[in-house]
């Protein structure tokens, strides 16, 4: 996947973690999301969504239907109908939720086919998934179904892939709050090997994209618990920058290992305090290297530079650590021999990768 | 690999998931009920319905191909009949538990082995397994959720298949299925709760299935994208070629398998070399011995090409193995030894490292000796 079309930053973003660990804390009082995701029309969203609803309420829950789709496949309409139905509002020909008759009928669970739909103007809120927002707040859980064509951050890759650049749109935000995300994954039933490939690319960002939730989830819920991560479920590449290494061939290399994986990229220095004018230079300009390969960055300060990096891989749950072939030839003490030699004996549960200069 | 009769050969399509109970086997009858609908000749070859009403009400109106019997250690067990299969020539079968083993003396060993038999005859399979029996990612599934996978299956042989397609559940519903009692009877689900089915570990799986999922996606229809260009954007990168130093041993499996996922990730050649004094490895004590030529049959039974370099000097014919064959990385092992025996290991990884300048020198972390997240 091309780097330059996924945000890093969306990756082990603090502020969607925190919407994560807010969301788990919360949910004594808020309706719980779920979302059902998939990556074009007719994979089968609503048809999940609905047989879901179908059996929970065959099971005893209170569930009622806030919204269906214009043209829905019958078989599809046939298991809705088993529900109590609260029909849209009509306003201005568009269907928008009746989201006062739903809070007073205070069901469990409500469905809304569609979350990526705008009301029109004059309505309370703008976007619909706004008036689930109000659903959520009141209590009520809500079960919706997504295309990914409808992310607002997707919006530059589907152009890309689609052309097509569609205005109704849900913030990522809101996704990540839900607390559990579903992926509708079939393969496409295209007509022409063009489509199959097109439609294979928002196949795969759909994955993905929910294996970053999922990701985020995990995380979160390791926090929550108190437990260390000792991940495997995603790569994460640490690039140890030192003045004299060959890191833009490094970085690229960690760039291109990081997305060949669906992994992520970092990229660290360590700040002692021996070093001359000239390392300083060469650090910024490896930064800046670090920048355009779209790494997280840090510098650590330490007078244990081995000792740093290797604390710093643990904390970040890295699988794989890439160095340069100069730490070879750094000063050997007698014990741990080189700085290479003691950082493979360390790092224990992560691969070492020797890059040449 | 598929031979070149592929037109010939059926079609593979996998319902990949992440446990018992995320409804791959219901997926995948109820997409044989579509297929029946629309006229196609589909059987069931082999069907595991473990109990489940929902999924058992899915077979009905298919027609299915009565197991075999096979006597193992006086006991009677049942297996898939391929031949009857074969006789029977349908369009389409339906075969569940890619991965399992078959008991001793009922043909093939594996019952992939059995599908690859059925494609060969240009019969199309629908089948599912779970992400966790992938043999690349054995080491870390161990290392991320505690779990050993004994019954594994190759990479190659799923990268065969036609389509795979991820049945997705949240853990939460799926463990709300195993409190019901959906997926397992009261005292195997109260068991499988407290090991294998915790929500840290169902999490886990889940998202190494969707990536393998989406990379499962990508190498079907590859993708022109960045990242198979150099620095400067215009031009292909040159194939990386990956070689691992096989040792006798047995923790060089885990280094096999790492090697062996990189490689495929890179799209890059694969090779697995031995350095022995002996060619004909009469040097070595038996149980060395054995456990190098196993080595070297695993990485063969993972398409692996491999050789027996002579040589008095590891770290020197395997680097000039490597120079000689184009490789640009070269994958060894990390030993948890400690004192002596680490220093000797050192010794190894160094000369390789001082040998190589010009190479990419990988070393794997054991990860058979981290503690999972409990």
């Amino acid at each position: 996947m091309p780097h330059d079309e996924h945000d890093p930053s969306a990756r082990r973003d603090p502020e969607a973690l925190l919407r994560h660990v807010q969301a788990a804390e919360r949910s004594a009082t808020r309706g719980a999301l779920k979302i059902f995701l998939g990556y074009a029309s007719g994979v089968g969203k609503s048809f999940r969504m609905f047989d879901e609803g179908r059996r929970r309420h065959e099971r005893g829950e209170d569930i009622v239907v806030a919204a269906m789709q214009p043209d829905m496949d019958p078989g599809v309409e046939q298991i809705a109908r088993t529900m109590e139905v609260i029909p849209t509002l009509m306003t201005a020909g568009v269907p928008v939720i009746d989201v006062e008759t739903v809070r007073r009928r205070r069901p469990q669970v409500c469905l809304v086919d569609g979350l990526a739909y705008d009301n029109p103007p004059g309505s309370h809120h703008a976007k619909r998934y706004q008036d689930v927002d109000e659903l959520l707040a009141a209590g009520i859980a809500v079960m919706t179904s997504l295309n990914i064509e409808y992310i607002d951050e997707q919006q530059d890759f589907v152009e890309g892939v689609t052309g097509r650049r569609p205005h109704e749109t849900v913030p990522q935000a809101f996704i990540d709050q839900a607390e559990e995300v579903l992926v509708v994954d079939a393969p496409p039933d295209a007509a022409t090997s063009e489509d199959a490939d097109r439609l294979s690319k928002l196949r795969q960002r759909a994955l993905l994209l929910t294996a970053d939730v999922v990701d985020q989830q995990l995380e979160a819920y390791l926090q929550l618990h108190g437990i260390r991560p000792t991940w495997g479920t995603q790569e994460r590449i640490l690039v140890c920058m030192t003045p004299r290494a060959n890191a833009a061939a490094m970085l690229a290399s960690g760039r291109r290992n990081a997305d060949r994986f669906y992994g992520e990229l970092f990229a660290i220095y360590v700040n002692q305090p021996n070093l001359t004018a000239d390392d300083c230079s060469a650090l910024d300009r490896n930064v800046i290297l670090a920048r355009a390969q779209q790494a997280h960055i840090d510098v650590l300060d330490s007078k244990d530079a081995i000792g740093a990096i290797l604390a710093y891989a643990r904390a970040q749950g890295i699988t794989q650590l890439f160095v340069g072939h100069n730490l070879r030839r750094s000063l050997r003490t007698r014990f741990t021999g080189t700085p290479l030699d003691r950082l493979i004996d360390e790092a224990e549960g992560i691969d070492v990768r020797v890059f040449p200069h | 690999m598929a031979p070149d009769n592929s037109a010939k050969r059926g079609r593979l399509k996998v319902f990949l998931g992440y446990a018992a109970g995320v409804g791959k086997t219901y997926q995948m009858l109820s997409e044989a009920q579509q297929m029946r609908k629309a006229g196609v000749d589909v059987v069931i070859g082999y069907f595991e319905p473990h109990g489940r009403k929902d999924t058992m009400a899915l077979t009905e109106g298919l027609e299915t191909i009565p197991r075999k019997i096979v006597e193992y250690r006086g006991t009677r067990l049942e297996e898939m009949d391929t031949d009857a299969i074969l006789r029977r020539r349908p369009q389409v079968a339906v075969v569940d538990e890619f991965p399992h083993t078959n008991v001793p003396g009922s043909g093939r060993p594996k019952r992939w082995e059995d599908v690859a038999v059925l494609l060969d005859a240009g019969i199309d399979v629908l089948t599912t397994m779970n992400v966790q029996h992938l043999e690349s990612l054995n080491d870390q599934i161990w290392q991320s959720t505690g779990v050993r996978v004994r019954e594994t299956i190759p990479d190659w042989v799923l990268q065969q298949a036609d389509e795979v397609v991820m049945v997705d559940v949240t853990p939460s519903a799926l463990l709300n299925r195993l409190k019901r009692g959906v997926v397992y009877p009261p005292d195997r689900a109260k068991a499988a709760l407290e090991n294998f089915f915790r929500l840290p570990t169902l999490v886990a799986l889940r998202e190494l299935a969707m990536r393998q999922t989406a990379h499962a996606v990508e190498s079907r229809h590859p993708q022109d994208d960045a990242t198979d260009r150099d620095e400067g954007g215009t031009t292909l990168q040159p194939r990386e070629r990956v070689l691992l130093l096989i040792e006798p041993d047995p923790a060089s499996a885990a280094l096999i398998r790492r090697a062996k996922r990189v490689a495929d990730y890179l799209q890059a050649d694969c090779l697995a070399v031995y350095v022995a004094k002996d060619p004909t490895l009469g040097d070595l004590e038996p149980e060395a011995r054995e456990s190098v030529e196993r080595q070297l049959n695993f990485a063969r039974g993972l398409q692996i090409e491999t050789r027996i370099l002579e040589g008095a000097e590891v770290a020197e014919a395997l680097v000039t193995f490597a120079r000689t064959n184009g490789v640009t990385q070269i994958f060894v092992m990390r030993h948890k030894d400690q004192g002596f025996a680490s220093l000797l290991r050192r010794g190894l990884v160094q000369r390789i490292v001082g040998l190589a300048p010009d190479m990419q020198v990988t070393i794997v972390a054991d990860r058979s000796s981290q503690r999972p997240i409990k």
